[in-house]
């Protein structure tokens, strides 16, 4: 059913629970049945999308949230990282394929996310902090979930 | 992630094994690299093979350790690529500021 590709989890701001989320994350983009490529970079993206929300969103604050929903919407798998800092302009970013910022040892989690997903967008989430939308096209028996038996 | 280090002639290898990750391995990976450049090693291999995921901040680090090592008049080189490290160093255009070795043997050679 496609309830079963669907899970919102809320964790504290430390980067050791990035990996709490990674198995919760992972079991669900099998039961989808994406391939082991496709789970690797859907992976790579949700770290860099929630590293982003415990460091610079949420401060390393532990106190503070970040909220991860996934959902399968159309024949798009959406995921959605929140984080309860006070919001972020992503526009601000130079561009890490620039010369002089090809040497920098930061400033490329936003480019990654954006070549491994088929859409990323920035907004406000309901509390004010940032959240980041991660879309990726499903093709195969993932996209009718109803014909996947679980 | 696991870092071992050991000793080819006068060239240092570091093995790399795990995620190479914000808050984990890219630490151990930091520490491991100064540790080096502070014993004085001027020919350092880092050998990826055992490497299963990187991320942003663990790029930045081997960025981090290719530019302190090249500024302390040392050479710092890549070996064992697995496949989607190398893409993920392609698509930042890095792939073009490390030099990459497919096997130990050649990466040794290349310090001449």
């Amino acid at each position: 059913m496609p309830g079963d590709y669907r899970f919102h989890l809320a964790v504290g701001s430390r980067f050791e629970n990035i990996e709490l989320v990674q198995v919760v994350l992972r079991d669900c983009l099998q039961r989808i049945g994406m391939d082991e490529d496709a789970q690797h970079w859907v992976d790579v993206a949700v770290r860099e999308a929630l590293a982003n929300a415990i460091k610079h969103g949420n401060l390393q604050d532990p106190a503070k949230q970040v909220h991860v929903d996934l959902a399968v919407e159309g024949s798009d798998l959406v995921i959605r990282v929140e984080d309860e800092g006070v919001g972020f302009d992503p526009s601000l970013l130079g561009d890490p394929l620039a010369p002089e910022n090809l040497l920098r040892p930061n400033g490329r989690g936003i480019f990654y996310m954006r070549s491994f997903m088929d859409d990323i967008t920035y907004g406000s989430g309901p509390g004010g902090g940032t959240m980041v939308t991660l879309r990726k096209r499903l093709t195969g028996p993932q996209t009718d979930p109803g014909d996947t038996s679980d | 992630m696991d870092v071992s280090k050991r000793q080819v002639g006068d060239v240092t290898i570091l093995d790399l094994k795990g995620k190479i990750t914000i808050g984990s391995g890219d630490v151990q990976l930091r520490n491991a690299v100064q540790e080096v450049m502070n014993s004085g090693a001027t020919k350092v291999l880092i050998n990826m093979a055992g490497v299963s995921t990187i991320d942003s901040s663990g790029i930045g680090e081997l960025v981090s350790a290719y530019t302190t090592a090249t500024n302390r008049g040392a050479r710092l080189k890549l070996v064992n690529l697995p496949a989607k490290v190398t893409d993920i160093l392609t698509i930042t255009q890095l792939i073009t500021v490390f030099d990459v070795y497919d096997s130990e043997d050649a990466g040794i050679k290349s310090f001449g």
